[in-house]
């Protein structure tokens, strides 16, 4: 079992009930009608007042065509992009009066990414890359923090190709190191941008099946931003986004 | 902080072809500049020890009509206790006279030494060819071209005349060569007490000459003005030795200027190659820039990133620079010799100058790194994570 040493949870089981009670609501991620739009030679909207709530432990996907403006959406949820109106909150704080570092510690303690083109730091050992936002934070890594991360890689399968740079492994791999490196915070949220579509379809079903279990175990919250409606299909939670605009919620939980 | 400098370390370990290039480009600028620098300083060092090295540097001479200085022990006191940067003061009695052998008459400045204390600013006992210094009233020291002029040898008497009809003998206890025909061929050199009795001029001297310590030889002009006190009569006169060489000096000062500007464009080249490196550089990490920042990197440490490689480049720079640049200078000094094989500048190495050029390649790349630096910093990411 998986030992944190931030306050989000002491033990997995516990780790929703705790929060709940931490927070006076149970949304981990709080949207109001957020717009967006990108001012170049053309005013382009992007998003329109979107309201938009996650609950803590959920595992949900967002699906649209490309140019639905999901990926903005996502980078808004993630704060890497700010909304031109409509707030934010993230675990019950307002993003909208933060500052760029403000921001940056939001990020490094309570988001974990996972991008499409896995994004690995090419310089760095897998293991450094898992390691890197703890390393972000403290500057140094002791060597329990080391064992976590072994763990974490062991549980993504990653064993055997630890100490390889970033480079010297396959497409599937990499993905694998982005969750892990994802994970390694123990974030309340993990923010996936089309995580498995770059992969083969085995792969890919691969991947979605070890979120899934991460979710379970460690209970974060997942968003997957995907245009595979085969993985979609298989989440908590579908939010379709067309033109800018939630086309179709479907709560499969209840 | 941490977390910037290990990330430093690996951009420029990963890149290791890259990291040499710039590092190298660094250290011969470094070397160039430290070699240009010391070359130039170890030329003025050796032209300002050929001209006033073994001369006075400050000389009190008298204006009244007879030239003389009475009461010059109380001044040799007062001066050596005034002033501690002067390492030597020495009076002199200067006088003319002439040297009359198998009717060949050459005329001579006949100058009358305490030997003990002029030693310190002539350095006889090296510069003399054969012999010794003079002991007594009766002998006398020579230049090496009046020597041979007159075919005058070691321990020959030869009569001097002074004052129109005054004529007294010396013995040659010794020949000198000060390199400067000259004083070779005039000087005369005898004890002062000899010289004040050969002119009846008793307790009197006519320019005490002073030296100062090598290092601050630069100054004489104001450790002149601080003995202007001491003189007390208004007839006597402080004259220093920047005085009497403006033309040397000015020539000093332009090589100076013009080593300093070529040190400066060195630099400059050293700073605008770094920092272009490290432009690109951003350019090319600006993909790892970005995932760090998602990953909740601050913008000062992504900063730091950059001033961190700019500061190991300038700090691996700076010590092969250094090294580089040792190396020019000892095999300038071993290859580029005059023919009778002392080498055609002496090179000074100075160690504070050591210091300042490695300190230079540090600060420099250092600050060659700002402007990448910044770039860094304001890097979004969101550009990064958009463009995939």
């Amino acid at each position: 079992m998986l030992k944190f040493n931030n306050n989000v949870a002491t033990t997995n089981t516990k780790l929703s009930e705790k929060n709940i009670e931490g927070y006076s609501n149970n949304d981990v991620i709080s949207l109001q009608k957020v717009s967006k739009v990108y001012k170049g030679s053309v005013m382009t909207q992007v998003l329109f007042d979107i309201d938009l709530n996650f609950k803590r432990s959920t595992f949900n996907s967002i699906i649209g065509q490309s140019g639905s403006g999901k990926s903005t959406l996502m980078n808004i949820m993630g704060t890497l992009d700010r909304p031109t109106s409509g707030s934010i909150a993230i675990n019950g704080q307002r993003t909208d009066h933060m500052n760029a570092n403000q921001l940056a510690v939001l990020r490094n303690e309570t988001i974990g990414f996972i991008f499409q083109f896995h994004y690995l730091l090419p310089e760095f050992t897998a293991l450094e890359n898992v390691l890197m936002p703890y390393l972000i934070k403290h500057g140094s890594v002791e060597s329990k923090m080391r064992s976590k991360a072994i763990e974490l890689m062991d549980m993504v399968g990653l064993s055997s190709v630890r100490n390889n740079l970033a480079t010297r492994m396959s497409g599937g791999q990499q993905q694998r190191t982005a969750i892990a490196r994802a994970l390694i915070m123990n974030p309340a949220i993990v923010l996936a941008d089309e995580p498995t579509g770059n992969l083969d379809s085995e792969t890919a079903e691969n991947i979605y099946m070890i979120m899934r279990d991460i979710n379970k175990r460690l209970g974060n919250t997942f968003i997957i931003i995907t245009h595979d409606r085969h993985i979609a299909e298989k989440t908590d939670r579908i939010i379709e986004i067309r033109d800018g605009r939630i086309n179709l919620e479907l709560d499969r939980k209840g | 902080m941490r977390v910037a400098f290990k990330i430093a370390l690996r951009f420029l370990s990963s890149n290791k072809a890259q990291t040499i290039m710039i590092a190298l480009g660094i250290a011969i600028g470094i070397s160039v500049q430290f070699f240009i620098g010391s070359l130039i300083s170890g030329l003025q060092r050796s032209l300002i020890s050929v001209t006033i090295g073994n001369a006075a540097q400050i000389t009190i001479v008298s204006n009244s009509d007879d030239r003389l200085i009475n009461n010059y022990e109380r001044l040799l006191n007062a001066a050596s206790q005034i002033e501690p940067r002067l390492t030597a003061v020495s009076p002199v009695m200067d006088q003319p006279g002439l040297v009359i052998v198998d009717e060949r008459s050459n005329s001579i400045l006949v100058r009358g030494f305490d030997f003990n204390r002029a030693e310190k600013i002539y350095e006889f006992r090296e510069r003399l060819v054969e012999g010794v210094l003079p002991k007594g009233s009766s002998q006398a020291l020579i230049g090496i071209d009046l020597a041979e002029e007159l075919n005058l040898e070691l321990n020959d008497t030869i009569e001097v005349t002074v004052l129109g009809d005054i004529k007294d003998t010396f013995r040659i206890s010794g020949i000198f060569d000060l390199e400067v025909q000259n004083i070779n061929k005039t000087w005369f050199l005898i004890d002062l007490r000899a010289a004040q009795d050969l002119f009846m001029l008793e307790n009197v001297v006519t320019s005490i000459e002073m030296q100062v310590d090598q290092d601050v030889a630069f100054e004489a002009d104001i450790i002149a003005d601080s003995l202007q006190p001491i003189l007390l009569d208004p007839d006597l006169e402080l004259v220093n030795w920047k005085e009497q060489n403006a033309s040397l000096l000015s020539g000093l000062n332009g090589q100076s200027i013009s080593s300093l500007m070529i040190q400066f464009f060195v630099v400059i080249s050293v700073v605008l190659g770094i920092a272009s490196v490290l432009a690109i550089s951003v350019l090319q990490k600006s993909k790892q820039i970005g995932i760090l920042k998602a990953m909740g990197i601050k913008s000062s440490h992504s900063r730091y990133i950059f001033l961190f490689q700019g500061l190991i480049l300038g700090f691996i720079g700076g010590i092969l620079g250094i090294a580089f640049g040792l190396g020019l200078a000892y095999s300038f000094t071993v290859f580029a010799r005059q023919p009778d094989g002392s080498p055609v500048v002496e090179l000074f190495i100075d160690p504070d100058f050591l210091i300042l050029s490695f300190a230079l390649a540090v600060v420099s790349s250092t600050v060659a790194a700002l402007i990448p630096a910044g770039k860094s910093a304001r890097l979004d990411p969101i550009e990064v994570i958009r463009n995939a």
